[in-house]
């Protein structure tokens, strides 16, 4: 078993239907990542029903679906495949499991859970797309992941789903398994790319690296998450109506939420997309089962690590991604991470900023330099040797990061990354300047005129 | 598109509020650049590949959908474009990347070499804020470490831009440095056990934005506002341009300068670090003569001159001209050329003159030769069939260039060469060609051979390589691959296939300094100035100069079988080493004995100006003026930064002071009114001013306005001629009325096909070259001096097994001329049956072997161990 089955809660399932389920409804299925468990489930019944019709059908399908991507920017499926500009071959699909973000761990399940779910969603989409290879790029630490797909990719080859003429088709494809080394960054996809052909994982700058235009090897490529694709046997088996009637359109079907920190029951739930609100997930027993030791919460982040943080007043927001990013923050890659009042708020941004700080590629110049910078100033704070104009440095700093720290961010970097380390203490300073502010020793904090008479 | 459309399509955009206009697909920040406004920029290099690494160049774009802050590197300019590039968001966001940069910088400024000329303290000044709010720590590594001989890496400085890594990758193709760790702890350093042993390293020091990469010849010699600068032409047979920066009367470096036509900046170590040299203690600096007792002592400039004039008088009294021969010249500039052709042929009135020493082409096929220019080599869609050594160790900038233009996928090549090259791996076609073979490998291109296999290629790739050739535009890139063969076959696949292809031009890689500009000012048998024959514009000269050779002269190997014979009484040799460079040694070390009377003019002590009899210490580089001539015909600024110590001549005054003596006036007072007499008299240089020559960082490729069919044909296809001197064309036309023709493809004949080699033996001999040899320069340039590694025989690994020797072996080689005893070593780029040895590398000489009767040299070699 794995530790994160062992982990999720004995009451996620107990209220919720498993037909209500689209992604995650083997996830208690005995033997549900081997071929003959998944078979058994109605398996690569979408992958039959898809090749039974037109390529552009199948994309068409996924279009009226409104499958919006689940790896965090929320881009509709359908409409980024269009992108591939025609008659330009071969294209790519390759597909992003180097799920990182900070309190996310979804597509960790999928993978381990249901491999041949997403290996036949690999199949819908490359025939869709048009594409005669795939890449599955899976995070370096996720082995149980990587062993259970390379098992079931051995599977599905030797049982005729995968290589040449699948299904008795002219459809053929090839699945190459390509195991991470351990960067955040490569869940950017123009760096997953660039560590696919071998080099350092460094995002390209778009345009001209549009991947749907300039991929993979300059071919065009599309990159999908690992949530995204397990979703597509299901539109093709029951279509796109019944897709969206599980959400609440554009934000159709169901979305696979992690919730972390001061809960009672952490784990992943799969709920309707645009329905169920922050409140529900974080408070309800068969969710989250609400705040450890009944605190009161203080904030939480409502889509990973990178995302603005929520308070008290937008836990009835549904989890819907137009409503969550209205609000001024995002669904992201799903991660709800809470914290309740007991939680040292700027302790909590030095944690999320040494993470990105880590995780910087390197490349521009302003991530690179400017998230160790914040780290130090926040460690230097923490450590008791703040100064009073420290808390404007930190929020200027941010704000050649992320010039104007408006929500969508605007960047003096190539990717979000940079961005991604401003946000947590965008957010910070704003509700909570006060704790900062106690960090300061005593003799900073006098009114600056009495400071003024010194000397 | 538009039948209206205008010949030169501008994109028009805005830039701070006026109006701007770019070419298509130009780059935004280069296009601010050309309209007046300069971006500051580090990771930007034009003429590498943008990364939008440091975030400097952001500057505030709007393509309809709102201002947004984005990299001008990384933007092509589009219609309409309103671009800001100081507004409040660009001076912040460029005022926080500057702050960013120099949080971690180490402010030793004082103690840096680049300081004074540091991009990033330019721009702090220009751009940047007043001063840092950084109060941490700053970031600590070793200070610099030696990341190879010539080169230092000091990371704590390094804001890491990407351009040394790139270049090191993309340009030199040796990705020997490169990114390690990330975030702020990213770093750029060598591969373990790997140091940055790259022919270029020194562009990556040059592009350095900070002073992060250093070089050893240049650490802490000055202060960059110490130095007074110049642009110059390094004396090498690509002409590369560079500015030659000396303080106090001592070159202290040379950097590389983007001249589009030529080096696009880059230089090869070897040239960028070889002025050491001129700085050497053991430069000639006096006069010498022969004592009584055969040593050679000190003489007064008088008496050396005397000497020599004397010399020459005696020969030509007694035994004619034809006794008196003069080798070398390839290193000196055109106006030297041309001041020895007037003293050796219009004078003298021998025509025993030869700039090669036996390692180049015959002068008349060179100048007749449709002549191509690097950029026809390099540009897209053509073919480049290479019939020369490896370009990486002869024509550095060269192989750059191509090795680009091929990256790209612009060009195609084709190699016909012995050996596998540097650029095999990107050729489109590589035929292993043996050595003596060449002509007919040609031969059997143009044709259609039948059976298997041709001269040891299968006809397969023989097809493949002929639909090469008939496909596109095609540039032939013409010199020697190896000394062991003669340079007949070489010729006679030149003309075949200039015959064959009408509108394919010739690059001829004679690799010895202006080697092509020595036979075109007439340093070659059967030569006169512009690329003309002793036939054609015998009479013509002899109107201007008084004499001109009565009958056709001796190359460099026959004046040496002459001397030999008895028949050369007097042997001038023009900055000239033939007891080195000639590939027969045998027959050298006979002629230099023979010879009654050797001049030697040359700046530094040599195999042969230490047998000289009279010995005359001249200029190098950096100390004379003039112009110089590269392969392409092509003719620059060569400028003078330091005084010569006392008692060294520059080789005209020398060339000017002996036919005085000999009671003829020149008429030569300097390089400028040398030029001009040279312009007026040749056909080649007609209309190519000295001033025209300077006006340029390109200079002037000639013919300039020559009206050849040439020029003509060029003039046809709507294609103005590259470049015009400032004259009026009107004014050379009529000049050009009355000049000699210059020699013609139509000129030549075609040599005879050479003897089929007979196998006497199992393996053919390669003579080959290698960047770093034993040669004058790099032997007197501290920093280079040990990087020349004595030669190993490269054989083909399949070899050791036919021969039962071991790796590392000593062999023994014997040909019909000699025999050497030498350590074998495995190449996977020698094909079997095919040995190759480098040159001058100051181990076992191939010039042991080879004899200059033969058109190939066939060893036997066998194990020497028992």
């Amino acid at each position: 078993m794995s530790e994160l089955e062992s982990r999720s809660p004995a009451a996620a399932s107990s209220v919720v239907e498993p037909s209500d389920l689209i992604v995650t409804r083997r996830r208690h299925q005995s033997g549900g990542h081997t071929l003959e468990g998944y078979l058994a489930s109605g398996g690569y019944e979408g992958l039959r029903l898809a090749l039974e019709r037109p390529p552009a059908a199948v994309q068409e399908e996924i279009k009226a679906a409104s499958l919006l991507g689940r790896g965090g920017a929320g881009f509709p499926a359908g409409v980024k495949w269009g992108f591939c500009p025609p008659n330009v071959w071969p294209r790519y699909l390759v597909v992003n499991g180097d799920e990182s973000e900070p309190g996310t761990y979804k597509d960790r399940l999928l993978m381990e859970t249901d491999p041949h779910q997403l290996i036949e969603g690999c199949l819908i989409a490359a025939y869709a797309v048009g594409a005669a290879q795939c890449f599955l790029y899976v995070r370096g630490e996720m082995a149980l992941a990587q062993e259970r797909l390379a098992a079931a990719l051995n599977e599905s080859y030797e049982a005729g789903f995968l290589g040449r003429d699948i299904c008795g088709s002219d459809f053929c494809l090839d699945i190459v398994l390509q195991p991470g080394a351990g960067a955040y960054i490569v869940g950017e996809e123009t760096a997953l790319i660039e560590s696919l052909e071998g080099r350092r994982g460094m995002p390209r700058l778009k345009p001209p690296y549009f991947p749907a235009a300039v991929g993979l090897y300059g071919q065009p490529t599309i990159v999908n998450n690992v949530e995204t694709l397990s979703n597509l046997p299901w539109i093709v088996c029951r279509g796109a109506e019944a897709f969206a009637a599980k959400g609440a359109p554009p934000s159709s079907g169901t979305r696979v939420f992690t919730v972390s920190g001061h809960v009672r029951t952490p784990g992943v739930f799969e709920v309707p997309f645009g329905v169920t609100t922050f409140r529900e997930i974080i408070f309800d027993d068969h969710y989250a089962g609400g705040m450890r030791a009944d605190y009161p919460l203080k904030a939480f982040i409502p889509g990973g690590a990178s995302a603005p943080w929520f308070f008290e007043e937008h836990l009835d927001l549904p989890l819907d991604k137009a409503k969550v990013d209205d609000a001024g923050s995002m669904l992201g890659s799903g991660a709800i991470v809470v914290m309740d009042e007991t939680t040292d708020v700027p302790r909590a941004c030095h944690n999320l900023v040494r993470f990105f700080a880590r995780e910087s590629c390197g490349k521009c110049t302003p991530c690179r330099e400017g998230t160790t910078w914040l780290e130090q100033v926040l460690e230097r704070l923490l450590a008791g040797r703040g100064r009073p104009t420290d808390l404007d440095l930190l929020t200027d700093i941010c704000d050649n990061i992320s010039p104007g720290l408006s929500w969508p961010p605007k960047m003096t970097t190539i990717c979000p990354l940079g961005p991604s380390a401003v946000s947590p203490i965008a957010s910070a300073l704003d509700r909570f300047r006060h704790e900062f502010e106690a960090y300061l020793p005593e003799r900073s904090r006098r009114p600056s005129s009495l400071t003024a008479v010194a000397g | 598109m538009a039948l209206d459309a205008p010949a030169n399509p501008v994109v028009e955009f805005t830039l701070d509020g006026r109006a701007a206009a770019a070419a298509p697909g130009q780059l935004l920040i280069d296009a601010c650049e050309q309209a007046g406004t300069y971006i500051p920029r580090f990771c930007y290099h034009p003429r590498m590949r943008s990364v939008g690494m440091c975030r400097m160049c952001l500057v505030e774009v709007d393509t309809g959908r709102g201002p947004a802050l984005q990299p001008a590197c990384m933007l092509s300019v589009s219609a309409g474009m309103i671009v800001e590039t100081a507004s409040p968001p660009v001076v912040k966001a460029q005022d926080g990347v500057l702050e960013f940069l120099l949080l971690n910088h180490p402010l030793d400024c004082p103690v840096c070499d680049k300081g004074g000329e540091c991009p990033l303290q330019d721009q702090t000044m220009a751009f940047g804020p007043g001063e840092s709010r950084f109060v941490e720590e700053k970031r600590h590594f070793a200070k610099p470490i030696p990341i190879s001989d010539l080169v230092f890496l000091d990371r704590e400085r390094c804001i890491l831009c990407d351009r040394c890594t790139r270049f090191a990758d993309e340009v030199a193709g040796e990705a020997l440095i490169g990114f390690q760790n990330r975030g702020s702890h990213t770093q750029v350093n060598t591969f373990p056990d790997q140091p940055f042993d790259s022919y270029f390293s020194g562009n990556t020091v040059q592009i350095c934005p900070v002073g992060a990469l250093t070089a050893r010849p240049y650490r802490f010699k000055a202060r960059p506002w110490d130095l007074s600068e110049t642009i110059s032409t390094y004396p090498n047979a690509v002409g590369d341009r560079i500015s030659v920066h000396a303080s106090r009367n001592r070159i202290l470096r040379i950097q590389g300068v983007d001249s589009d036509a030529v080096n696009w900046g880059w230089l090869s170590d070897r040239d960028r670090f070889s002025f050491e040299a001129v700085h050497s203690p053991e430069r000639l600096t006096e006069p010498m003569g022969r004592s009584e007792d055969g040593e050679l002592t000190p003489l007064s400039t008088s008496a050396a001159l005397g000497a020599a004039a004397a010399a020459l008088r005696a020969a030509l009294d007694a035994h004619g001209p034809q006794s008196v021969a003069l080798l070398g010249g390839a290193g000196l500039c055109a106006e030297d050329q041309y001041a020895w052709a007037k003293l050796a042929k219009g004078v003298l009135a021998t025509d025993n003159v030869d700039a090669c020493m036996g390692d180049g082409l015959a002068g008349e096929t060179i100048c007749a030769l449709p002549r191509a220019t690097i950029a026809d080599a390099c540009r897209p869609g053509g073919v480049v069939l290479l019939l020369s050594g490896d370009l990486r160790e002869e024509f550095g900038t060269l192989y750059l260039r191509l090795r680009r233009s091929l990256m790209d996928g612009d060009a195609a090549l084709l190699e016909l060469t012995p050996l596998e090259t540097s650029l095999s791996s990107l050729a489109a076609c590589s035929l292993r060609v043996r050595p003596g073979d060449a002509a007919r490998v040609v031969e059997a291109l143009l044709e259609t051979p039948r059976g298997e296999r041709f001269a040891g290629i299968e006809t397969k790739e023989l097809a493949a390589a002929s639909a090469l050739l008939s496909e596109r535009p095609l540039t032939v890139l013409l010199g020697r691959t190896s000394q062991a063969e003669s340079a007949e076959a070489a010729e006679r696949a030149a003309i075949l296939l200039a015959r064959a292809f009408p509108q394919a031009k010739f690059l001829p890689l004679l690799r010895r300094g202006a080697a092509v500009g020595a036979l075109e000012m007439g340093l070659a048998p059967r030569l006169l100035p512009g690329r003309t024959t002793l036939a054609a514009a015998g009479d013509w000269y002899r109107r201007f100069w008084g004499a001109a050779p009565a009958e056709p002269g001796l190359d460099a190997a026959g004046i040496l079988r002459a001397a030999v014979e008895g028949k050369i009484k007097v042997l001038i040799l023009l900055g000239a080493d033939p007891a080195t460079d000639f590939p027969d040694r045998r027959l050298v070390e006979a002629a230099l004995a023979s010879v009654s009377t050797i001049i030697a003019l040359d700046a530094f002590p040599t195999a042969s100006s230490r047998r000289a009899h009279v010995l005359l210490p001249t200029a190098t580089f950096g100390e004379r003026e003039g112009t110089h001539v590269n392969v392409e015909g092509r003719a620059t600024a060569v400028t003078r930064q330091v005084t010569p110590p006392a008692g060294v001549r520059v080789d005209w005054q020398v060339a000017a002071e002996l036919a005085d003596l000999l009671g003829f006036d020149l008429g030569l007072s300097s390089p400028r009114q040398i030029w001009e007499e040279a312009v007026r008299l040749s056909p080649l240089h007609a209309g190519v001013t000295w001033d025209g020559v300077r006006a340029d960082l390109d200079g002037v490729l000639m013919p300039a306005a020559a009206p050849d069919a040439a020029a003509q044909d060029e003039a046809a296809k709507g294609e103005a001629p590259a470049e015009l001197a400032g004259e009026a064309p009107a004014d050379a036309v009529a000049a050009a009325a009355s000049l000699p023709p210059s020699l013609r493809l139509a000129d030549l004949e075609l040599p005879e096909a050479p003897a089929t080699p007979f196998d006497g033996y199992s393996f053919r001999l390669v003579a080959d070259r290698t960047l770093y040899d034993k040669g004058t320069i790099v032997s007197h340039s501290p920093s280079l001096a040990g990087k020349a590694v004595p030669a190993r025989l490269r054989l083909n690994p399949s070899d050791f097994e036919r021969l039962a020797v071991g790796k590392d072996a000593l062999v023994s080689v014997t040909s019909s001329s000699g025999a050497i005893t030498v350590s074998a070593a495995p190449d996977e780029r020698v094909p079997p049956a095919a040995a190759a040895l480098a040159l001058n590398t100051g181990g076992a000489d191939p010039r042991d072997l080879i004899s200059s009767e033969e058109p190939i040299c066939e060893v036997r070699i066998v194990s020497s161990e028992l």
